[in-house]
């Protein structure tokens, strides 16, 4: 019994593991250190392996449902359409038969009780994990469209890139990430590193992932949050352990002061940037915008709508609003020459 | 069956005649605005539906032409946002709800052997407060500053989550015309189901026992139970945003200490209910139409009723496995999930019933049947991703991602959609008196199966592909594009089926060939009376002796009391 | 029970349950459904409030209103007896005393609110005023409602209106009005019980 289920998965796991390869081939790019293509089937993390497991049983169940009872509707509809010579009579008129009622409510009860407790189990086993007390914790913070990315213990903090050492046997290192927003309901969800978790005001949150292959991972805000719920994408970017390291020392050093941009970083401390933004301990601390102290560091702007390059800064700065419609970082107005300056200020910034 | 002489409470010919005769002086548009005939509300209520439908369906193609390729530009975030609220809104409130109360009222007084309805006058305010509330969600498109204006129309998504509804991240007063209008949807909708409760309880003609129910009346009358408790929890919730944003009380308001998630709650104990009555007067179509057609009672009344009744019971309780990515504690979570996957219990063994009604029959495939065949496959389907979603940790994967918008149109269009145009091309004979074009119908069906499976059966693999829904743009190179392109090509497949189906209606209405009163060979009271029925229905009230009244008339020899019970 | 024809299988009784008993019932079971939300919503953000005046600075329990609430409850049945009796002139009796038991009621719900706005509880000031009026305001409206028909009621029958025919309408008129009086068994546990210890 138990080896004909086995079997059974295993053809099934084969057959759609087959199309989702094909699937996901049809698309995939050229550089396979960004997971820009994030299929649910292959998974890159530790929550993610899990529930791909729970979700090849669900998905071999119902496959088999599916054809079982499609076949028994295709056959009927088959075998008992009306033919030449049956008008004018009737069939056997049959009003029901309590066995089969039986058979057609235990048996799907039985699979059903398999279902819960597999459930269970996963759900407690993903939701109720024993942590090392040293693992690593990070903080996000959704934002209509951005995410703010606290690392408590390193003390410091940036946006929308969240960088996470690689995981391994011999040396794992799950990252605890604790969710909550400043305003609405935001999801954060990157399929391949594990499932989604909602970030909500007053209803503090939390998931971790171990991932186990560097690369970028990408993945996107998945509750509606308003005019640019779309463009909320996020960027995991799992590192080996050096460059995490690394990456931390130059997140911790204050922010770079080169004498050569002291026009723009003066532009960028008398304008309005400060109210919103900081850079090290100047400006606003409040978090209304993304912090920029190390800007450079990261790949993108807005949240995935442009480069860190200095066209896309100077587009931004021109007119935010023409790389992300409706977003609240507003359009300053500035001549070109302050554009120039200030953009070669922000490009120091690594 | 035979009649027996009215009964004084149930309403005379004469009266009814006598208002017949006044009314036919007014002008014929007078007399229908005026109208507390549940058949003619019945078919306002129809009409209404099926007009909301093609707007909400045009959104739809709009919103899948702006998906169609990467980095579109055919509509602006704003735009394109409150385009999915107002079709998922408008589909949900203004052509679902309303077209199963037309089916209900067109049916129910028929079905049961009556001349009206409990309250014909509060059946006709509710139909009148549902327009209302229709044309005051579309009015908000003008009512405040114009289409591409900033603030018009309502664009937080069909279950508007708090807080982005709250004051400060929604100014204007779209989430305002939202709320109002769906409160007063919601009364009309209260109002026919009390009205359906108390005509089958109240109205039923002699001889018509509970078990004698035609079961799409016992199915409506069960949706009409879970409108009368899953209904007001969404008007309370409405009632109270509509306090917070207009007297500053603090319900959903995340500022001053109020809740994310109870709104989630309140909005969800409708919500789930509601996809139950949508769905369950879809079935009660169905269990007409493939007995009919299969030339075989209903295999297992009785099962069938015990099932409805489960369905309503837990579908009460299973509220939150919508909200399992919002961090409820695991005990939480398994328990939605439980009560979930023990829906699929009654809801399969409908579906066996449903076959079993068919194995042995002699099946002809007109184009009601049709529509049923689809309805049993895709909703089979359906429902088993309704299954995947309801395993926890699957869910955190799927939820608000395409697979879940997969999920819920093949219940939604391949459940609810196809039994309504079941429905319609079965009933449009006693309503107009003319058949509905059968060949056209086997093009409108097979079309829109192709159509509805293109667009929405790939849209599975995009969210198994990490698409997040309600996005308006994304791009390139996640392997979205050609799935998104697929899906929008199975749209033009579905457009030029309802453009058949107009088509149809109103061919037939002029062309359609002279139906009878009994063009099915069909079993129910409805079939007893003249197509179009009489303004009182029946000249004499039937009296029953079995489920299939009409079959014992037919069959003498074999009548089916003799095998009831 | 012949079995020669399909018509002799019919009943011979053939007694359904009178509509507007299924209607208000229906109706019963329409408000519940919305007093229940508002209920749990109070419940829910009991002591939740970020800022005063709390519930256990303002309230005091209204035992008096609920003493007139809950015991027109007894009236209405008297002048129910009366009117099945059709002694007209006890029933009138009894059925002014509800309503002006009703109106007491009200007017106490009145000086109350009064009360709590002279002491800065509005509904935009925290979540108990939030939860607390709409609430509370919902029964009274409900109240006022009942008030209406029980005033039309008294009226028809001033007039000499009101017969044994309307014995349904008086029935109904006081089921709906036990209903009104229950929910405010729960209200009031919820809000001046729960809501203060
Ligand atoms: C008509 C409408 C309708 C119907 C009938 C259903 C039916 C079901 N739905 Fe669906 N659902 C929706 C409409 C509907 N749904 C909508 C609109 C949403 C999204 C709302 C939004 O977010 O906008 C949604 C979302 C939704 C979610 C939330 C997803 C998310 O957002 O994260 C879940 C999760 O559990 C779910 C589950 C189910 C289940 C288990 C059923 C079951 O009732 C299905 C039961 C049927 C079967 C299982 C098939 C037949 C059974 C057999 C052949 C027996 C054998 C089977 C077994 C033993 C398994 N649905
Ligand atoms: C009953 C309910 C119902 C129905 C029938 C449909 C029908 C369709 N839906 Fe809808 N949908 C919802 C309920 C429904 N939907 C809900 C509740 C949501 C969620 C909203 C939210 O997220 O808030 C949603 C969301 C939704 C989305 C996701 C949007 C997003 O998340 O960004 C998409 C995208 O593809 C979509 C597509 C479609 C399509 C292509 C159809 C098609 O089947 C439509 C076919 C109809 C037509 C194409 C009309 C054609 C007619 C003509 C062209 C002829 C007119 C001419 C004359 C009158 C002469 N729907
Ligand atoms: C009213 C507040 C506000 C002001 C003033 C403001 N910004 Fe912003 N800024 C934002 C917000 C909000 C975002 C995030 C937008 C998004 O992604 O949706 C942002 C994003 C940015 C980014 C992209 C950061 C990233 O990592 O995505 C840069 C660079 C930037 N701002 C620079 C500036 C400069 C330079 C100025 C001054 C000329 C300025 N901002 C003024 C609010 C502001
Ligand atoms: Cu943030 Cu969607
Ligand atoms: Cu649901």
């Amino acid at each position: 019994m138990s080896l004909v289920r086995a079997v059974r998965l295993k053809t099934a796991r084969l057959l759609l593991a087959g199309i989702f390869l094909i699937l996901a081939s049809v698309s995939l790019g050229a550089e396979d250190r960004i997971h820009k293509v994030q299929n649910v089937f292959d998974p890159h993390s530790t929550p993610a392996h899990g529930i791909l497991g729970i979700a090849w049983i669900v998905l071999a169940i119902c496959a088999l449902i599916f054809v079982v009872v499609g076949s028994l509707l295709v056959y009927a509809i088959w075998r008992f359409r009306e033919k030449r010579g049956d008008q004018g009579t009737e069939p056997p008129q049959v009003y029901g038969s309590n066995q089969i009622e039986m058979a057609w409510t235990v048996i799907p009860l039985l699979i059903v009780l398999v279902l819960i407790l597999v459930t269970a189990r996963t759900t407690i086993e993903i939701d109720e994990p024993a942590f090392p007390a040293d693992a690593l914790q990070i903080q996000v913070v959704g934002h209509q469209w951005w995410w703010e990315v606290v690392y408590p213990e390193q003390g410091f903090i940036t946006a929308n890139e969240i960088h996470i050492p690689v995981s391994s046997e011999d040396d794992p290192r799950p990252a605890i990430i604790q969710l909550a927003s400043a305003d609405v309901a935001h999801s954060f969800w990157v399929p391949q590193l594990g499932g989604k978790r909602d970030l909500l005001p007053n209803h503090p949150n939390r998931m971790w992932i171990e991932p186990e292959q560097t690369g970028v991972y990408w993945g996107n805000c998945a509750e509606f949050c308003g005019t640019q719920h779309a463009n909320m994408l996020i960027r995991v970017v799992v590192d080996t352990p050096e460059e995490f390291e690394a990456w931390v020392l130059n997140q911790q050093r204050p922010p770079r002061e080169d004498p050569a941009v002291a026009g723009g970083r003066h532009i960028f401390e008398t304008m309005t940037c400060i109210n919103c933004h900081a850079v090290g301990e100047k400006g606003a601390q409040n978090g209304f915008g993304p912090d920029l102290t190390h800007l450079m560091t990261r790949g993108t702007i807005g949240a995935g709508v442009g480069e860190t390059s200095r066209d896309d800064l100077y587009q931004w700065l021109k007119d935010p609003d023409s790389m992300k419609p409706g977003c609240y970082m507003p359009d300053m107005k500035l001549s070109e020459r302050q554009l120039n300056k200030l953009t070669d200020y922000l490009t120091t910034l690594k | 069956m035979s009649t027996s002489d009215s009964n004084a409470s149930q309403g005379s010919i004469q009266s009814t005649e006598a208002l017949q005769a006044e009314a036919a002086s007014r002008s014929r548009i007078l007399e229908w605005i005026m109208t507390v005939d549940h058949k003619r509300l019945g078919i306002m209520y129809i009409l209404a539906g099926l007009v909301f439908f093609v707007v909400a369906g045009i959104m739809a193609a709009l919103i899948r032409i702006q998906l169609a390729v990467p980095h579109n530009h055919f509509l602006g975030p704003e735009v394109f946002n409150r385009m999915f609220t107002m079709h998922g809104t408008s589909m949900v409130f203004l052509f679902g709800m309303p077209t199963i109360a037309g089916l209900a009222n067109y049916l129910i007084p028929l079905m049961v052997g009556t001349r009206d309805m409990a309250f014909p006058r509060l059946n006709a305010f509710g139909f009148w407060i549902f327009l209302f509330g229709g044309c005051l969600l579309f009015y908000s498109y003008l009512g405040a500053p114009g289409i591409y204006g900033s603030g018009s129309a309502p664009d937080v998504g069909w279950f508007a989550y708090a807080p982005l509804t709250s004051k400060v991240f929604s100014r204007g007063h779209t989430v305002d015309y939202w709320a109002l209008s769906i409160l007063l949807t919601g009364i009309g909708s209260l109002a026919t189901a009390v009205n359906i409760i108390a005509t089958v309880f109240c109205l039923r003609c002699k001889g018509m026992t509970l078990f004698r129910l035609p079961l799409f009346v016992w199915m409506v009358l069960v949706t009409a139970f879970l409108m009368v408790l899953a209904l007001p929890p969404l008007s309370a919730a409405q009632i109270m945003l509509l306090l917070d944003r207009f007297l500053g009380a603090g319900f959903f308001d995340t500022q001053t200490g109020g809740s994310a998630v109870i709104w989630q709650h309140f909005f969800w104990i409708f919500g789930h209910p509601e996809v139950y009555i949508l769905i369950l007067p879809g079935f009660a179509v169905v269990s007409e139409i493939i007995p009919v057609f299969s030339r075989k009672p209903i295999f297992g009344y009785p099962v069938m009723v015990a099932a409805s009744i489960m369905i309503t019971f837990i579908s009460l309780g299973v509220w939150a496995h919508h909200m399992f990515t919002i961090g409820m504690t695991s005990v939480g979570n398994v328990f939605f999930a439980t009560s979930t996957l023990l829906i699929a219990i009654p809801t399969g063994i409908k579906i066996f019933n449903w076959l079993g009604t068919m194995w042995g029959g002699s099946l002809r495939f007109e184009p009601p049947m049709l529509f049923c065949m689809g309805f049993l496959f895709q909703f089979l389907a359906a429902g088993l991703t309704g299954v995947m979603l309801a395993i926890v940790p699957f869910d955190w994967q799927l939820s608000d991602s395409y697979f879940v918008v997969a999920h819920f149109h093949y219940v939604l269009v391949g459940g609810l959609l196809f039994t309504v145009f079941a429905a319609v091309y079965y009933w449009y004979p006693k309503v107009t008196g003319r058949m509905l074009g059968g060949r056209i119908g086997k093009w409108h069906f097979w079309l829109l199966v192709v159509g509805f499976n293109l667009t929405f059966g790939v849209q599975h693999f995009l969210g198994l592909l990490g698409m997040p829904r309600r996005i308006y743009t994304y791009e390139a190179g996640r392997g979205w594009e050609l799935w998104n392109m697929i899906s929008t090509i199975g749209v033009v497949f579905q457009a030029a089926a309802i453009l058949l189906f107009v088509y149809n209606l109103v061919h037939s209405w002029y062309r359609g060939k002279q139906a009878g009163p009994d063009p099915w060979d069909a079993w129910t009271l409805e079939w007893a009376t003249s197509s179009p029925p009489p303004s009182y229905n029946f000249r004499q009230l039937p009296e029953v002796g079995s489920r299939r009244p009409l079959w014992d008339l037919k069959h003498p020899d074999d009548p089916d009391w003799y095998h009831e019970e | 029970m012949t079995e020669s024809s399909p018509t002799t299988r019919t009943a011979t009784e053939w007694k359904l349950p009178p509509i507007p008993k299924v209607g208000v019932l229906c109706l019963i079971a329409m408000e519940s459904s919305l007093f229940v939300i508002f209920v749990v919503a109070y419940l829910y953000y009991i002591g939740k409030s970020l800022n005063g005046p709390l519930p256990r600075d303002v309230l005091t329990a209204p035992i008096l209103a609920s003493i007139c609430l809950l015991s027109s409850s007894g009236t209405i049945v008297l002048a129910e007896h009366a009117f099945k009796a059709n002694e007209m002139g006890r029933f009138r009796f009894f059925w002014g005393i509800t309503w002006l038991l009703g109106a007491v009621f009200l007017v106490l719900t009145g000086v109350e609110w009064k009360h709590l706005i002279d002491e800065g509880l509005l509904i935009s000031t925290n979540l108990f005023g939030s939860t607390y009026y709409p609430l509370v305001g919902l029964h009274a409206s409900h109240v006022v409602v009942g008030l209406f028909l029980l005033g039309a009621v008294f009226l028809f029958s001033a007039t000499r209106r009101l017969d044994k025919r309307h014995l349904m309408s008086v029935e109904v008129i006081s089921w709906y009005w036990h209903f009104v009086d229950a929910v405010w068994v729960v209200v009031f546990t919820t809000v001046y019980i729960l809501g203060v210890y």
